[in-house]
């Protein structure tokens, strides 16, 4: 009896690896926010800015920023009842704190449950990822503004923010 | 073979011009209803006009934000090339010759013209100039 014994392990050791990798890839690697999958969702809040994912924030915090959409950021960015409320049920669903965990958990950390941050750039973590960048990067002009994660996240629509 | 071809063509061109016949009317609608919105504000309108259109896209104005004193300011100089936002996102061209899509959607047009209106003007814009822009960008 001569068991192919070198193919075998070959192929159980491929397979290990990616569960491996695959298992990471589910986890997110801490770096995936799934991006936002509804269509009236990404058109009202992607036609500006990206369509932030709603992992990055907690429940609260899309709250606060959907009642006060006319001051948005320092433009109106007001939508009718009916479309707000939408919105508002799918970033509730999907935040930081409820369907979102396991890829905003790691964002979150820092942040107080009494507080309710608006801007995700304020976010400590936030923070101590980019810290590394400096100033002079941040207002080159293909840059322009933080919330501008598609300059140096090529993938940031898919929801990658690895590179 | 090459009957089922030119019947294929035939078939891709017939959508084409379909769908184009159905931008064209829409944008039809979207202008006559502001028409008639620019006749009851004044009843000596007398149409639309591409050049007034084309003169409020570039000016600047002082009663909006300072960031944006004029469309151009993220959609550009040149409507046929791409705007940006100021968070780097872009902006579709707004000439209809390379965004088709455009205007088709008369809800979408009001909510932009209400919110760029007042950021770049500092209120909402006219019947008059809704209609003068949209013949600008529409002739584009």
């Amino acid at each position: 009896m001569n068991a192919p014994v070198r193919p075998l392990a070959i192929g159980l050791l491929a397979l290990a690896f990616s569960a491996i990798v695959l298992g990471r890839a589910q986890a997110g690697g801490g770096h995936y926010f799934p991006p936002v999958a509804d269509p009236l969702v990404r058109e009202e809040c992607g036609s500006c800015h990206l369509a932030f994912a709603p992992s990055m924030l907690p429940a609260r915090s899309w709250a606060r920023l959907l009642a006060d959409l006319q001051n948005h950021f320092g433009d109106d960015a007001s939508v009718d009842a009916a479309t707000a409320a939408r919105i508002g049920d799918y970033l509730a669903a999907n935040a930081a704190d409820s369907g979102g965990r396991r890829y905003g958990e790691k964002l979150l950390r820092g942040v107080g449950a009494a507080s309710s941050p608006l801007r995700i750039t304020e976010l400590p973590k936030w923070v101590k990822e980019h810290r590394e960048i400096r100033n002079t990067e941040w207002r080159r002009r293909e840059i322009g503004s933080r919330a501008n994660c598609t300059a140096c996240h090529r993938d940031a629509e898919r929801g990658y923010y690895d590179d | 073979m090459n009957r089922k071809k030119t019947l294929c063509a035939l078939a891709a061109m017939l959508a084409l011009s379909l769908s184009s016949a159905a931008t064209a009317a829409a944008h039809a609608e979207l202008l006559a209803h502001h028409a008639a919105a620019a006749k009851a504000a004044n009843p000596a309108f007398a149409g639309f006009s591409v050049e007034r259109g084309r003169l409020l896209h570039t000016r600047s104005f002082a009663g909006g934000k300072p960031e944006t004193p004029a469309c151009t300011s993220c959609h550009g100089n040149d409507p046929r090339a791409a705007g940006r936002t100021p968070s780097g996102k872009n902006i579709d061209p707004l000439a209809i010759s390379v965004s088709p899509a455009r205007y088709t959607d008369p809800a979408k047009v009001d909510k932009w013209f209400r919110r760029n209106c007042i950021e770049v003007l500092g209120r909402e814009c006219s019947a008059l100039e809704k209609g003068d822009w949209l013949s600008y960008v529409i002739s584009q």
